[in-house]
């Protein structure tokens, strides 16, 4: 009687084992199915491409938007037949893992304020001031350095509430990268990375929390994509680029970007297009990447996987445009046919 | 808590099926207490690599900085501990309060009304709490309430610097607040249900004895049932501890250690929920892993001190419900 008591539970959990076995082979891709996951920046343009694609040649693309660095670590385990990420990897780190790179599209990180009496582009910030604003050294709207870059415009004296994401985000990899290029107290102290011990501010998860949290507190600032900033109608600042003009983000300044980056001298495309050149280029431009094995094990879904890419990017530009990314320049699209053709067997 | 009577059974033909129904429940009851184990024991071997790396420094460092790979627990569990105190602070009172008033002061037809709104707040999921805190809650309590608290208690000698700091609306005491609503059915329901079961011939002697209501309540009602309202309390608070989606809206998710209750902070449901997706490598996920295992630690001191002070109260009140 007392054996039976202990040993019903175990016979319980192996039937739980067992079921979970089966419904996990289940959930098993089907063959014809191309599989990706990664980025959440990139996913609403994937997802349409997909959609476009499979009208077209009926095959399916099934993309997860789990993160950039689930992307990475699901390509890497081979689950997936290509991952998306916002941090490129390194040369060395690619050929470890024997894992192909190329940019797929690109869009904008914009800095968006809730403060009145301004309207978007008409708040000049230069990066020093971005970063020491997030540095919490900068405190109060009517600050100096901000005064400095915006003569004749009205500045409470307001104390300004920062925003960032409380997640893990490719976005931020970006606007932290920017951020470093451009003030060397940050690149010592937070530093770039998809999450950094934040000196000061609120965090918001995903970019739909840093969009709420701007909207509702007075005298905030936060950092979207371009389209959250377009499409919730949000004050964003025009910054100050390399060149030394001050640029408000749009497609136009986003191309200008991509096209005074260096591709051609990225091995592996492991280039990271913020603070670019350009005399109109915006200065936190971000690119999403995808990842394929270089030896696929799977030959014939790798090629459909390219395929599919090669369709994305010579025939998805309006689709790109029309939810505000900006497609490839057609030189880089042409460097990354080349690249393929010579990485992926 | 009632006491029961186990009762022999003599065998007869329906002793095949008894046998069956007692292998059932007890399979049941092993079956939580395995799980419970086995998610520990997973937890504690998942979090394994912070535990090593990090020792007790895990425990009392506020550093949390991915890209230096530190990582410590003070201000998750920090904010853990504070906004389920002040959910219990604001909660306790007004359950206590619907209860009583359903139980002995409400008109008779009120009291069905009143009490499914109340098991009503039970059904609604976190996120809509979350998504009513920021939107609504948070500009109400920035334009109006953070304020005037800065301006009144900010500069009192100890109480002072919890209530200093910009009044942005999202911070430790809106969460602590969000979550004293959402706890309250829970402990209002219980609170109900027992208060109803106080025997109706001792409010009735005491009411003979010439009580005023006031005195039945305190000198009845509310010593014979006390031992269960605890438990309805630790009930609530349990929640408020792992509750994730609507903490994660108003707390403002940021690793910072401040006094001030108008400052954001972070909880370790709250600091999970929002890093685990990216966490890429496997100090930082490890670290996630082992914030879950305290999670667990936490609830569980929690409760344990619940248990030690039903304890000594019966030792020292005798038996109650």
């Amino acid at each position: 009687m007392r054996k039976s008591l202990w040993a019903l539970p175990i016979v319980a959990l192996l039937a739980a084992c067992g079921s979970n076995q089966s419904a996990g082979t289940k959930a098993a891709p089907s063959g014809a199915a191309i599989t990706g996951a990664g980025s959440t920046f990139v996913y609403p343009v994937l997802s349409a491409w997909a959609a476009d694609y499979a009208k077209q040649t009926g095959t399916k693309v099934n993309y997860q938007s789990i993160g950039s660095g689930g992307g990475v670590s699901q390509v890497k385990a081979g689950t997936v037949d290509f991952g998306a990420t916002d941090q490129p990897l390194a040369a060395d780190e690619l050929a470890k893992s024997k894992l192909a790179q190329f940019p797929v599209v690109i869009g904008g990180i914009v800095a968006v304020v809730n403060l009145s009496g301004t309207q978007s582009g008409k708040l000049r910030l230069t990066g020093p001031v971005l970063a020491d604003i997030y540095a919490g050294k900068i405190k109060t709207w009517n600050d100096p350095a901000i005064v400095q870059a915006n003569p004749g415009m009205h500045l409470p004296g307001a104390a300004i509430a920062v925003v960032h994401r409380s997640d893990g985000s490719g976005t931020t990899f970006n606007f932290t990268h920017y951020l470093s290029q451009v003030s060397p107290t940050w690149k010592a102290g937070p530093g770039e990375g998809k999450t950094v011990a934040w000196p000061t501010g609120v965090g918001g998860k995903g970019n739909e929390g840093v969009a709420g949290y701007v909207k509702q507190i007075p005298n905030s600032i936060g950092y979207v994509e371009y389209a959250y900033a377009l499409q919730g109608g949000m004050i964003y600042a025009a910054l100050q680029n390399a060149a030394g003009s001050f640029v408000t983000p749009s497609a136009e300044t986003f191309s200008n970007a991509a096209a005074s980056a260096d591709w051609a001298n990225a091995k592996d495309f492991d280039l990271v297009m913020t603070n670019a050149p350009g005399a109109n280029a915006y200065p936190i431009t971000a690119t999403t990447f995808v990842l394929m094995p270089t030896g696929p094990a799977d030959k014939a879904k790798s090629k459909a996987a390219l395929d599919f890419f090669r369709f994305a990017l010579e025939h998805g530009k309006d689709q790109a445009t029309k939810l505000d990314y900006v497609p490839l320049p057609a030189t880089l699209v042409q460097q990354i046919e080349t690249y393929v053709g010579q990485k992926i067997k | 808590m009632t006491a029961y009577v186990p009762i022999e059974l003599t065998r007869s033909r329906s002793a095949g099926a008894d046998r069956a129904f007692t292998l059932f429940t007890a399979g049941a009851a092993w079956l939580v207490l395995l799980l419970l184990g086995a998610t520990a024991l997973s937890m504690a071997w998942g979090g394994r690599l912070a535990f090593q790396t990090f020792g007790l420094d895990f425990i009392t460092s506020p550093d949390w900085d991915a890209v230096q790979g530190k990582f410590g627990a003070l201000v998750p569990i920090y904010g853990t501990l504070v906004t389920s105190a002040i959910a219990l602070i604001i909660a306790f009172p007004v359950s206590i309060g619907i209860a009583l008033f359903l139980t002995e002061i409400a008109p008779r037809w009120s009291r069905g009304p009143i009490g499914i709104a109340v098991e009503l707040l039970a059904a609604i999921p976190s996120i809509i709490y979350g998504m009513w805190g920021l939107f609504v809650f948070a500009p109400f309590m920035g334009a109006n309430v953070e304020p005037w608290l800065t301006e009144h208690l900010g500069d009192w000698p100890i109480l002072g610097p919890l209530f200093n700091g910009p009044p942005i609306g999202i911070g430790t005491l809106t969460a602590g607040i969000v979550l004293g609503i959402m706890i309250i059915p829970f402990i209002a329901a219980v609170a109900r249900d027992v208060f109803a079961e106080v025997p109706a011939p001792l409010k009735e002697a005491a009411v003979a004895l010439g009580s005023t209501r006031w005195e039945v309540l305190t000198k009845v009602t509310l010593p014979y049932t006390r031992s269960a309202i605890i438990g309805a309390i630790f009930l609530g608070l349990g929640r408020a501890l792992g509750e994730t989606m609507a903490v994660t809206f108003v707390l403002g998710n940021a690793h910072d250690l401040s006094a001030s209750l108008l400052m954001p902070s972070n909880s370790i449901a709250a600091a999970i929920a929002n890093e685990f997706t990216e966490a890429d490598s496997e100090l930082y996920r490890s670290s996630l892993i082992a914030l879950a295992f305290l999670l667990f630690v936490v609830t569980l001191i929690v409760l344990s001190f619940a248990k030690l002070l039903l304890l000594r109260l019966k030792r020292i009140h005798g038996r109650t419900l």
